[in-house]
């Protein structure tokens, strides 16, 4: 029981970690406590070494800060050019990340990693981040060196603010710190770097330049380098515990530890989302970002909601699960997340409520601290004190829109108020007041229910006003003489009062959980509707028009070919379709299997967004949506429904795909076997005929002169009857190839059938002159729309089964019978009829009448005349006449008249224009 | 003595045409490529050329249309091509007739005389057709049969004219319908279709069972005079 077994997933998990890392480039990270350690110059110097090893080294980005002994270590190695973007009128020098792509080092040099790229600056550059770059290049196979200060590490954003006072804009997920290979710690005491700052060999950043004071103090530097020796050491504590086995892992770290971050608008959240991040590193724990959705929240403004956003992509940029969830009261909905997903910590903000107002409404942290069951509940306190930064921004951020006014609402609030005094003047004279009372009452809750608290407020009050003024002693005054009717007012106030709010919370709740229920019957719609489709461009066309639809959007689903390289659908667009995406953001979606564009970290100024579908290993394709409001689609909940349509779209493309295969596969191995029989059926009815004509060509060579003249004369005769044999059959076999192949075309035009009738006897010549053929034809029977060559093959095959199978002088009868929009065709015979057994199985090929007799031919005849009616659209059955005899009928389609197509006239005009000349020539002589 | 002109590159194929024709008590001269089959109808100038479609140094199409440029000798074709747009193509060409391979002895030969034949005719400018029973005299448009005069539309009397040209050959449908009506019916296949039904049920014993009107089904008409049972 005690034994711990490693997982076998997460064994395999690791191993697949572990290969992946070994295609990817690996990451070093000269790594700081603060500006002016010297990581740079460690780079160089590193960099420098490894070039005199003999390695590809290439200086991608470094900033020399004008320093000299920088300068002299750059002197000698490979620098790629950098890349001009204008930015706000200035023209700055980045990293040139394509450039790098293209040279493809062993190692190349990119300082800053934490560095910003101007977002939308011209040309734009393919990422916000740096890091992202360096990602790029690691999955492109490219060992990066870089540079790192400890502040710039998101998680320890805040703390670094909080004590130092300067906040650093610039900051480095922490995972990506996480995952480098090879983390090295430069590191200088604070009293060499202060002194290396006086001499002014210390660069000084934009952010830290008016703060210089301030931020290079013993205390602060001292803090900085405890919190990067820190850093360090708990790398290479995980690094022993790593190289010490996946199954000692699981030992150490607790089982299912799991911490909650409950976040909501209020801005402690950050700052809690950083604390949780601190924390799960501390645990080793998995974590997530709660943000809890409650009907009091849906109120508030606009752009309060919107940082949610921001606080979410913080927490996934941190390495969070981040989640959306929502119920009736914050504490509710976190209970119940905590119990399913079992939270083993809960980190919530302080209680900002006290005193009274706490007593009536306990805040989140005190109700969830009183009720938790199996977790920990950790309050954190808010750190006001500091960021100026973040104080003046939210100030400037407009604070609490108010919600829109409806005056229709209010008008709709002060009829029913009407109404109801109306009413209570008719039950004036028939009832007491107080059952008046019960009437206004009634129109309170109506207004709650329809109308929203703010008009069933008004119309309480109103009621109690109306109420008052033309029913209440002394009538038509506010004055009241019975001081009971007061408490009949409070009464009034109060239970109107509460309705309204009552109303309003069921009303908000019933919003929420009809956006949930509305979106997974979105989904579950599209999925209906992609199960039924077939064919993979049907299945782009469903997902466009559903995913239009609920985004409000244009989209589009680009389809890789053979070579993976993205195409716009062939089809005629749709009204719902993107017209123009940019297939080469498209591309790098597909490549890499990752978003791009709109709302993401790759090329965010593209309007529109591009979603993969499939992995970067199987591309099925990208899904481009260019929505006409950009928050349809950055939402965190709206995005991840994308998601969710995108994956459903996928399985179905990739169901699809698989299908196309199997049924490849499958129509593969049906050829092959019929191939296999033909051959050995074919080798058996080629070389029997073969044998005659060698062995009699053979005879009349060798001993022509010996043999009499009949003699002779019977074996040029086999020589020439077999050879026909053999014609035959190849035709035979050949034509149902075509039609196997599907290569046959039909070459319809009016025909009329007494003419191909005729034919098909022609075609058979003398062997059917010892049969009679008969052919009744009625008069009024109109020309059929049909391929000529083949409906006579089609006869001729018929024709010739009476030869074979039935006793010279049988009588053959060919009648026709005019239906709507068909002939129905019969062809009857006087012999000895069908072969007992289905005589569907007549038409399979390989069927013979008779087994091996003395019939020639592989039994394609009749399989080459079934396929000939069904290319043509009808049906062909075979059964014994009643009277004794075979019938065979099939069905011919009778197309109404057309025109033919300009197309083919202007054809046929070319063909014979060169026939004129010949004509001319042809009457002169 | 007839000379005709042999095109095709199988030597097998050759001389059975050489035993076949020559006992026939025709000359024969023999081409294996498109450029000497050229070069041997200038130089012999034949009476009638076979030519094979599928040639080593280029199609037989092509020795068709050159030829045509400068002579009208009757061409008939021989080739595996079963396709009728293949024949359609060779015939719009100006090959007067196609036979098949593989071929019947007696057909090829009874396609020869009747090309060899059609190109005297017109030599002698007979406009006088004898179908059986009826008698057509198309340069005066008259027709009588057993049962006395038969009456033919100008139209009736142009299709008649047009296959008589080509008595025993094939006419495209193409064909007939330009030299008929005109450039501008061209793909008009039901008139013309008519036109022959009209025809027949007027000059064949059988109407049904077409014995001098014949259809090539998917190709065009041909007319088989009682004196050249093909």
């Amino acid at each position: 029981m005690a034994e711990v077994r490693p997982d076998p997933d997460k064994l395999l998990a690791h191993l697949q970690a572990q290969e992946a890392r070994a295609r990817r480039g690996r990451l070093r990270i000269f790594f700081g406590a603060s500006a002016g350690v010297g990581k740079t110059y460690s780079m160089l110097e590193a960099a420098r070494g490894a070039r005199s090893a003999g390695k590809d080294v290439v200086v991608g980005y470094v900033e020399p800060h004008g320093r000299v002994e920088t300068e002299r270590l750059l002197e000698g190695l490979e620098r790629l050019p950098t890349f001009s973007v204008r930015y706000r009128r200035i023209v700055r020098q980045e990293f040139d990340l394509d450039a790098a792509l293209k040279r493809h080092p062993d190692i190349l040099l990119v300082d800053e990693l934490a560095h910003s790229n101007p977002v939308g600056g011209e040309p734009p550059m393919r990422h916000p981040k740096r890091w992202h770059d360096v990602q790029e290049l690691l999955e492109a196979g490219v060992s990066v060196w870089t540079t790192v200060n400890v502040q710039h590490l998101e998680s320890l954003n805040d703390l670094v603010a909080q004590f130092t006072g300067v906040r650093q804009r610039e900051t480095l997920p922490d995972h990506v710190f996480d995952e480098a290979d090879e983390v090295e710690l430069i590191d200088l005491p604070p009293e060499d770097l202060l002194a290396r700052l006086h001499a002014g060999k210390v660069y000084i950043y934009d952010e830290v330049a008016n703060a210089v004071e301030r931020f290079f103090r013993i205390p602060n530097l001292m803090a900085l380098r405890e919190m990067a020796l820190r850093r360090v050491a708990d790398r290479v504590e995980a690094a022993a515990r790593a190289s010490a086995g996946v199954g000692l892992e699981r030992r150490t770290r607790l089982p299912g530890e799991r911490v909650l971050v409950a976040t909501g608008p209020d801005r402690q959240s950050e700052q809690l989302v950083r604390a949780g991040k601190r924390l799960a590193d501390a645990l080793d724990a998995e974590w997530t970002v709660v943000y809890v959705e409650t009907p009091a929240l849906l109120k508030l403004s606009e752009a309060q909601r919107n940082r949610r956003i921001d606080l979410l992509r913080l927490g996934e940029s941190l390495g969070a699960e981040t989640v959306t969830i929502d119920g009736p009261t914050a504490t509710e909905a976190l209970l119940e997340y905590a119990r399913i997903r079992n939270a083993t910590r809960v980190l919530v903000g302080a209680p900002k409520r006290f005193g009274l107002k706490a007593l009536w409404r306990p805040s989140t942290a005190t109700e969830l601290a009183r009720r938790a069951r199996g977790f920990d509940v950790i309050t954190i306190a808010p750190a006001e004190s500091v960021l100026p930064g973040q104080t003046r921004e939210a100030r400037s951020r407009p604070d609490n829109l108010p919600i829109p006014f409806r005056w229709d609402r209010y008008g709709w609030a002060t009829l029913i108020s009407m109404a109801c005094t109306l009413a209570a003047f008719a039950m004036y004279p028939h009832f007491e007041l107080v059952n008046l009372v019960m009437v206004y009452l009634l129109g309170a809750t109506v207004s709650g229910l329809r109308l929203g608290r703010g008009p069933s407020v008004l119309t309480t009050i109103l009621n109690v006003a109306a109420f008052d003024f033309c029913f209440v002693p002394p009538r038509f005054t506010f004055a009241v003489s019975d001081a009971q009717y007061l408490v009949t007012f409070a009464a009034m106030l109060i239970v109107g009062l509460l309705s309204a709010t009552l109303m309003a919370s069921v009303r908000q709740q019933t919003r929420v959980a009809g956006a949930r229920e509305r979106r997974s019957a979105l989904l579950y719609a599209m999925s209906r509707e992609l199960a039924a489709t077939r064919g993979i461009a049907q299945l782009a066309a469903v997902a466009v028009r559903h995913v239009a639809e609920v985004f409000q959007c244009k989209a589009v689903v680009l389809l890789p070919d053979d070579d993976r390289k993205l195409h716009m659908p062939k089809g005629k667009p749709m009204e719902q379709s993107l017209r123009h995406p940019d297939l080469a953001i498209a591309q790098w979606v597909a490549d890499h299997g990752r978003e791009a564009g709109l709302g993401t970290d790759t090329l965010a100024a593209a309007p529109a967004l591009y979603v993969p579908l499939g992995d970067a290993e199987r591309p099925l394709g990208v899904l481009a949506v260019l929505p006409e409001n950009p928050r349809r689609v950055s939402l965190p909940e709206q995005r991840h429904l994308l998601e969710t349509f995108a994956g459903q779209l996928g399985v179905a493309l990739e169901r699809a795909q698989l299908a196309d295969r199997t049924e490849a596969v499958r129509v593969a191995a049906e050829r092959e076997s019929l191939r296999n029989t033909l051959l050995a059926s074919i080798s058996h009815d080629l070389r029997t005929p073969l044998a005659a004509i060698a062995g009699a060509g053979g005879t009349l060579a060798e001993h022509g002169e010996a043999l009499d003249k009949a003699t002779r004369q019977s074996l040029a005769r086999s020589v020439e009857t077999k050879a026909r044999e053999m014609s035959e059959l190849i035709t035979n076999v050949l034509d149902l190839m075509r039609f196997e192949v599907g290569q046959v075309v039909l070459r319809r035009d009016w025909q009329d059938l007494g003419d191909l009738i005729e034919a098909a006897e022609r075609e058979l010549g003398p062997r059917l002159a010892a049969y009679s053929v008969e052919t009744r034809l009625p008069d009024y029977l109109p020309p059929v729309h049909v391929d000529a060559t083949l409906v006579v093959k089609l006869f001729a095959n018929l024709f010739d089964n009476v030869v074979k199978y039935t006793p010279p002088g049988t009588r053959v009868v060919i009648s026709a019978v005019l239906d709507k929009s068909f002939v129905l065709l019969t062809v009857d015979d006087t012999g000895p009829g069908l072969p007992p057994g289905d005589p569907a199985r007549l038409f399979d090929k390989f069927q013979r009448g008779s087994e091996e007799g003395s019939a020639v031919g592989v039994g394609l005849g009749l399989a080459i005349c079934r396929a000939i009616v069904h290319e043509h659209g009808g049906d062909i059955t075979a059964r014994n006449r009643p009277g004794g005899g075979a019938r065979f009928e099939f069905t011919l389609p009778l197309a109404p008249p057309a025109v033919l197509p300009a197309s083919i006239q202007s054809a046929v005009s070319t063909v014979t224009g060169t026939n004129s000349a010949r004509s001319t020539l042809g009457s002169e002589q | 003595m007839n000379l005709i002109l042999v095109v095709e590159d199988d030597a097998a194929i050759r001389n059975v045409l050489r035993a076949l024709l020559e006992s026939e008590g025709f000359r024969l001269c023999a081409a294996e490529t498109a450029t000497q089959a050229e070069f041997e109808a200038r130089a012999h100038r034949p009476d009638l050329m076979l030519v094979d479609l599928g040639l080593p140094d280029g199609d037989g199409v092509n020795v068709i249309r050159h030829v045509r440029s400068w002579s009208s000798l009757p061409i008939i074709v021989l080739s595996a091509r079963t396709a009728e747009e293949q024949k359609i193509v060779a015939l719009d060409a100006g090959a007067d007739d196609y036979v098949m391979k593989p071929f019947s002895p007696p057909e090829l030969l009874a396609r020869v005389h009747a090309a060899l034949r059609r190109g005297t005719q017109r030599a002698q400018a007979s406009h006088e057709l004898l179908l059986g029973e009826v008698r057509v005299d198309i340069a005066h448009r008259i027709a009588r049969g057993a049962g006395g005069e038969i009456h033919l539309t100008a139209l009736e009397y142009r299709v008649l004219e047009c296959l008589n040209r080509h008595a025993g050959s094939i006419v495209t449908q193409n064909q007939l319908a330009q030299e008929v009506w005109g450039r501008q019916r061209l793909g008009d296949t039901r008139g013309l279709r008519e036109c022959i039904k009209n025809l027949r049920a007027k000059l064949e014993p059988e109407p049904h069972r077409p014995k001098y009107l014949v259809t090539d089904p998917g190709v065009g008409y041909r007319l088989r005079t009682s004196d050249a049972s093909a």
